[in-house]
């Protein structure tokens, strides 16, 4: 979750000292009331999930009218079918996904993406990362591997396989904030 | 993407992997069902091992790594991360368990050492490790071999949190108190921890270890592991403390709320109510000094 508001904050600076967007942790229903736009981390999925049933973060989060950009296992969590069912997603987007879909740590790696809208390869971290199998007509695939789909759109809603938290790389984060008309 | 241009085994894929485990509990387990039952509670990650170290003290004689058997068992029963223990500087215990698709390697004193004077040089793997540390010289050394994650020792198998509030202090202290120094200063002190100095002044300008940094060693109860996350651990390390209390589904869920929560006392309460009992635990002053693991490997 640091690395997320970490990122942001980064992503913010590039938009100069007069922005008045701020990045905060979030863990329980209150704190998301009034909030233009939410992050879900990476992790594990199984365990986020549960989390978020027993904080009672399930409806607030389904309700959420904002933007969401979801990472690793956040993008587990976006998608309306896993192939877990002990994840309870949140099925804000219209996609399938695969936990662990490279396998274990070992076959974590690290590769630069092609993704639409940027303007050269995006370097990415893939750990224990899922992917995406099918998306409907109103997603927006914007990256896409031999092993299938790792970056998609819905609306204002971003879901990646990779983590851009953990590199310093802002244009994803920036993107993010743009799609969601806050800068 | 063509794969010779997928790289593995990066420190930042290492330490972003310890990254993902932060504000969770990892909890021993010793069989399938034990690491099914801390699956469903909510561990981020499970230790697969042959015997929880209580057990490990209990029956004496020379400490190895688990059976692969067990642990492939257990890599099976689970999709969260697998850890596993090898010896001290046990480097083909640590290839074996790289082999057998264990996602981080715990270089441990739990186990008997297997090299007094070198730990693995954990650069080697494509794996990350977890180094036991009891203070700020101990995990820059281990950080410098490539330990991607540290956790403070503590005492394992005794249930009793001392020492992993004192290792803790050691090492949170140590980077307080070298705040607002110049780097020729923190180079001077590093000389006294015996520590690489630019990993020390980097650790200073942070505030934290670079890496993820978590607690073990003797956490019992929801109240020692919140304990362990006020004194500014990222997660915690759970090892007896569960399969050995009376209702280990309980307090397995009960620790995961505790850390989840570490600074809601009404929480911690909640979920302690009616835990039946903790493991018995054992007072550090009463071990012989050879039964003290924590001196094991510096």
């Amino acid at each position: 979750m640091s690395e997320h508001l970490d990122a942001f904050a980064n992503a913010i600076r590039t938009f100069g000292s007069e922005s008045s967007i701020h990045a905060v942790p979030v863990r329980r229903p209150e704190e998301i009331t009034g909030l233009d736009a939410l992050a879900i981390p990476g992790g594990e999925s199984t365990t986020i999930s549960r989390l978020i049933d027993k904080n009672r973060l399930y409806k607030p989060l389904v309700e959420f009218e904002g933007g969401i950009f979801a990472t690793c296992a956040g993008m587990v969590l976006m998608a309306n079918k896993v192939d877990d069912p002990r994840v309870h997603t949140l099925g804000l987007m219209d996609f399938s996904v695969r936990r662990n879909a490279f396998g274990r740590q070992r076959e974590s790696f690290e590769a630069d993406v092609e993704i639409t809208g940027l303007d050269r390869p995006f370097h990415a971290f893939f750990i224990r990362a899922p992917v995406a199998d099918r998306a409907g007509p109103d997603v927006c695939i914007t990256a896409r591997i031999d092993e299938g789909i790792v970056a998609l759109e819905q609306g204002r809603h971003m879901a990646l396989s990779f983590h851009p938290e953990l590199g310093s790389d802002p244009r994803l984060h920036i993107r993010f904030l743009k799609n969601c008309g806050l800068v | 993407m063509k794969l010779e241009e997928l790289r593995f085994g990066t420190e930042l894929l290492k330490r972003g992997f310890a990254s993902m485990q932060k504000g969770g509990v990892i909890m021993d387990v010793v069989n399938a069902d034990q690491a099914r039952i801390a699956e469903e509670a909510g561990a981020v990650a499970v230790m697969a091992l042959e015997r929880v170290p209580a057990d490990i003290r209990k029956a004496g004689g020379v400490a190895r790594m688990a059976d692969p058997a067990i642990i492939l068992e257990i890599i099976e029963a689970v999709s969260i991360p697998v850890m596993g223990k090898v010896r001290i500087g046990h480097v083909v215990e640590a290839q074996v368990l790289e082999s057998l698709g264990v996602d981080m390697i715990d270089e441990s004193e739990v186990l008997t050492p297997a090299d007094e004077e070198f730990h693995i040089d954990k650069r080697q793997f494509t794996v990350p490790f977890v180094c036991g540390a009891r203070d700020l010289g101990e995990a820059m050394r281990r950080i410098q071999e490539g330990a991607a994650m540290i956790r403070t020792k503590g005492e394992a198998g005794t249930g009793n949190v001392v020492e992993a509030v004192r290792h803790m202090r050691n090492i949170m202290g140590e980077i307080r108190a070298l705040q607002g120094r110049t780097p020729q200063e923190i180079t001077d002190r590093a000389r006294d921890l015996e520590a690489p100095a630019d990993l020390l002044i980097e650790t200073v300008r942070r505030g934290r270890l670079p890496v993820v940094n978590f607690s073990a060693g003797g956490i019992a109860t929801p109240c020692d592991a919140a304990l362990m996350m006020q004194m500014g651990a990222d997660g915690v390390f759970v090892g007896s403390g569960i399969f050995l209390s009376s209702e280990p589904e309980r307090m397995a869920r009960a620790i995961v709320e505790a850390v989840n929560h570490f600074e809601d006392p009404a929480v911690i309460a909640e979920v302690s109510k009616g835990l039946g009992e903790p493991m018995r635990g054992l007072d550090i002053h009463t071990l012989r000094e050879d039964e003290v693991l924590q001196y094991r490997g510096r």
